[in-house]
């Protein structure tokens, strides 16, 4: 029988790290995501599939301490939210730097600074385009509902180790902060030594005399060899872009304009479809699922049959810039949105959608 | 005695550990560091642990400190090395670890990373190599630079009024419950190498007995930094860093 | 059917816990559900609030500015709340507490004496099982033995005790609910 269950965002995905077979969660609490330290203390793993949960003495320790059992090829996570992910951000470059396998949830809430403990998704570029420093790129999956939450700490799990890349989840505070009915999948087992030998040849585990010693590092002194390895990195971030774009598409077939949201924008986004087609309009939704790589090719066909697009971002409009590359300008594109913690309700966005798009 | 006679095995007097690569050591000539990664790697060799072993070498003068060992090897960020080795040892509680770190590594800008690893008394081994200044940037003021002393940054000496005392780390240590043992020695003599590798190998079979976090500082020249020959460097190390960084055990087990 | 609900008043009231129990409660006869709540400081002694949605199809938006039945539980939350009330929708209210009572001429509104009935039965705890009898009188939306096994499954097991207690209190709401005016 199918385990029905209402969680919050922030719990759906502790639980489905222990279920996907996790070794380790290494975190520090901040308010909008600290359930997820506070669930898996309480669920205590560390007694039952044998998954180690710690709490580090900051964010800089804790995503160190992924480094180092990623390093050890074992399935590791560590979860904050945008200031904390700063914190993290040499680290997550470090790991992408020495090809390290990894899952990194964010659930943003507002910035710039300390900004605000309410929702935003105002670090749509800090998880897109770097937020660490060099050249590099993360997978970065967008949970619209607390069911996502939960698949994609096993997705991310799976593309992390077929690509040897941290991957980042891209929550924020409403997505972790409700409850929804989630239908959790069922436990996994924890890899053995054996499995993580043939797994991961590359890891640090110890060196046997039947190889040569593995090393994790992200340095190379000689200019030659470390452009090699940049190259081997972007050839990487192609065959991402190549295999992994995910989306979904919402009322499309028929529409005339489309909201172009993801995460909790594009929940309410469906709320304003409903508004809007009462009205008469004729509106649909491409959500992007993956933020990188991003659906460019599906937004490029659906500029050839749409009269404008609305991004709709609870940011000063950051994703808007991939959406105006990937129709690049066939057909009108604006943002609206909301900072600082506010949320946009579903009959402003139509009005948005009126002025900016249908009457602009 | 010809050249016959000397290679011959059982004059053989001395050799290398086998789990040093045949890379050429990056480290400035007279520098500690080479005998310093000697110690470690017979320590590993002679409790024949090679393929248990897990180093981790963060960012200073031992960031190349992979290409030397033939172990696995996690080379970490800048100060990070204890985290990174906490996760190693906690998700393998079978292996050895061990990290080796200088002075500005583990005392300025890893300190809470030191600390909380120790505090939480991880069951690894913390190699910890001080010769007071920042040798691989070029000679700037480390968090265990002496008073007075010269460096790039503090070019008339280090004033403690303005630039602050110098941090006796491994003392601070000491007072922690989860560290088990904390030693500081030298490795700028023969008397002070057999003494420094007896304090390695009681750390690495400390934490094969799982006692908690051991801590071995290693008091080091470096020649380059401080802009002297080496044989004048260890002179000056035993008449100014020793006064204030004396060598002996810290703390020792109690028990049995 | 979609019911989109918002429940306010202060932290401490069992805002939060009567909306996990009416969600839970949907959950039980297959219905879709969401549950926001404000969080932040605000959970320590000030106002709170919970958006609840049950649905026989999927939830679109979690987050909501109008909605079908609005239950209010202190002053700041009239103030607030009173106006998202979709025209012809439901506000029901506990009157202990506030000094500006509902204006909207528009609205179906409801009152509970909740506070005052859970102080009769020496148990204030009750408090909001009294404020969802009422609400499940005026719209039955989810049946009480649904209830029952949502309680069950939101309350850790060693409070289970408590169950019947529970249910008396949302009997007692269900007697005591007033219509104050209908549209």
């Amino acid at each position: 029988m199918k385990e029905l269950r209402l969680m919050k965002g922030n719990e759906a995905i502790a639980e489905a790290f222990i279920r996907a077979g996790a070794d380790g969660y290494f975190g520090y609490p901040i308010t909008p995501q600290s359930e997820v330290l506070e669930y898996l203390m309480a669920q205590k793993p560390y007694e039952t599939t044998g998954m180690v949960v710690l709490q580090a003495e900051s964010e800089v320790a804790a995503i160190n301490m992924v480094y180092g059992g990623a390093g050890c090829g074992k399935k590791v996570v560590t979860s904050s939210s945008s200031p904390g992910i700063s914190l993290k951000a040499e680290g997550i470059s470090y790991m992408a730097g020495a090809e390290l396998p990894c899952l990194v949830v964010n659930v943003v809430r507002g910035g710039p600074g300390l900004g605000t403990i309410q929702p935003s998704q105002g670090d749509y570029f800090q998880s897109t385009k770097g937020g660490g420093h060099g050249d590099y790129k993360l997978i970065v999956l967008a949970p619209a509902s607390v069911q996502e939450m939960a698949d994609f700490a096993k997705l991310g799990f799976e593309l992390a180790f077929k690509y040897r890349t941290p991957v980042m989840i891209q929550s924020d505070g409403v997505i972790g902060q409700m409850m929804e009915k989630v239908e959790l999948f069922e436990q996994m087992p924890r890899w053995t030594n054996e499995e993580i030998k043939k797994i991961s040849p590359w890891a640090t585990v110890g060196k046997t005399p039947d190889r040569e010693r593995n090393i994790i590092t992200s340095l190379d002194l000689d200019p030659a060899r470390q452009e090699r390895h940049v190259y081997k990195l972007g050839a990487k971030y192609k065959e991402i872009e190549e295999n992994e774009v995910r989306f979904e598409k919402i009322q499309c077939d028929d529409a005339e304009y489309i909201f172009v949201a993801y995460g909790s924008s594009a929940r309410i986004c469906q709320k304003s479809i409903e508004i809007a087609r009462a009205k008469g309009i004729k509106v649909g939704l491409l959500r992007p699922i993956t933020l990188f790589p991003f659906p460019k090719k599906v937004l490029n066909k659906l500029a050839d049959q749409v009269k404008g697009m609305l991004t709709v971002e609870m940011s000063l409009g950051q994703m808007i810039e991939d959406v105006q590359l990937a129709v690049n300008g066939k057909v009108k594109v604006e943002h609206y949105g909301r900072v600082g913690g506010m949320i946009p309700s579903p009959d402003e966005i139509v009005a948005a959608l009126e002025q900016k798009i249908i009457g602009g | 005695m010809d050249i016959k006679d000397i290679i011959k095995p059982e004059n053989l007097v001395y050799s290398k550990s086998k789990l040093f690569t045949d890379k050429a050591l990056s480290y400035c000539p007279g520098c500690g560091h080479g005998t310093a990664h000697k110690l470690v790697l017979q320590t590993i060799e002679e409790m024949g642990i090679e393929s248990e072993t897990i180093g981790v070498a963060p960012v200073g003068c031992s960031v190349l400190a992979y290409e030397f060992m033939d172990i696995d090897i996690q080379q970490a960020s800048h100060g990070r090395a204890p985290a990174v080795a906490t996760a190693i040892k906690r998700l393998m509680p079978e292996k050895f670890v061990f990290t080796y770190q200088g002075d500005g590594d583990l005392a300025a800008i890893g300190t809470a990373e030191t600390i909380h690893a120790c505090n939480r008394g991880e069951n690894i081994v913390i190699i910890f190599i001080n010769n007071g200044i920042y040798g691989m940037t070029g000679g700037q003021m480390a968090p265990t630079t002496i008073a007075k002393m010269k460096t790039s940054t503090s070019p008339y000496g280090r004033d403690t009024a303005i630039m602050g005392n110098p941090l006796k780390i491994t003392e601070l240590v000491a007072q922690l419950p989860g560290v088990y043992y904390c030693t500081r020695q030298a490795v700028h003599t023969a008397a002070a190498v057999r003494k420094a590798k007896k304090a390695i190998r009681q750390a690495f079979e400390n934490q094969k007995l799982k006692k908690g976090l051991s801590f071995v500082e290693i008091v080091s020249n470096c020649n380059s930094g401080w802009k002297m020959t080496p044989v004048d460097s260890n002179i000056w190390m035993e008449n100014n860093m020793f006064p204030f960084y004396p060598l002996g055990d810290i703390k020792v087990p109690t028990e049995k | 059917m979609t019911e989109e609900i918002i429940i306010a008043g202060f932290g401490g009231q069992g805002v939060l816990s009567m909306g996990k129990i009416l969600a839970y409660s949907g959950i039980m006869q297959d219905q879709e559900v969401s549950w926001m709540p404000s969080y932040g400081p605000e959970m320590r002694g000030g106002t709170a609030n919970v958006t609840v949605i049950l649905s026989d199809s999927r939830v679109s938006s979690p987050i909501l500015n109008e909605f079908d039945t609005a239950i209010i539980l202190n002053q700041q939350s009239m103030d607030k709340f009173e106006s998202t009330v979709k025209k012809g929708g439901i506000l029901l209210y506990d009157s202990n507490g506030i000094t500006r009572h509902p204006q909207r001429k528009d609205i179906t509104i409801y009152r509970i004496e909740a506070a005052a009935k859970a102080s009769e039965t020496g148990n204030t705890k009750v408090f909001n099982m009294i404020v969802l009898g009422a609400y499940l009188k005026i719209k039955p939306i989810v049946k009480l033995e649904n209830v029952i096994k949502g309680l069950k499954k939101s309350l850790p097991e060693r409070y289970h005790n408590l169950i019947p207690q529970n249910e008396q209190a949302i009997q007692l709401g269900m007697d005591n609910v007033k219509l104050i005016q209908k549209v």
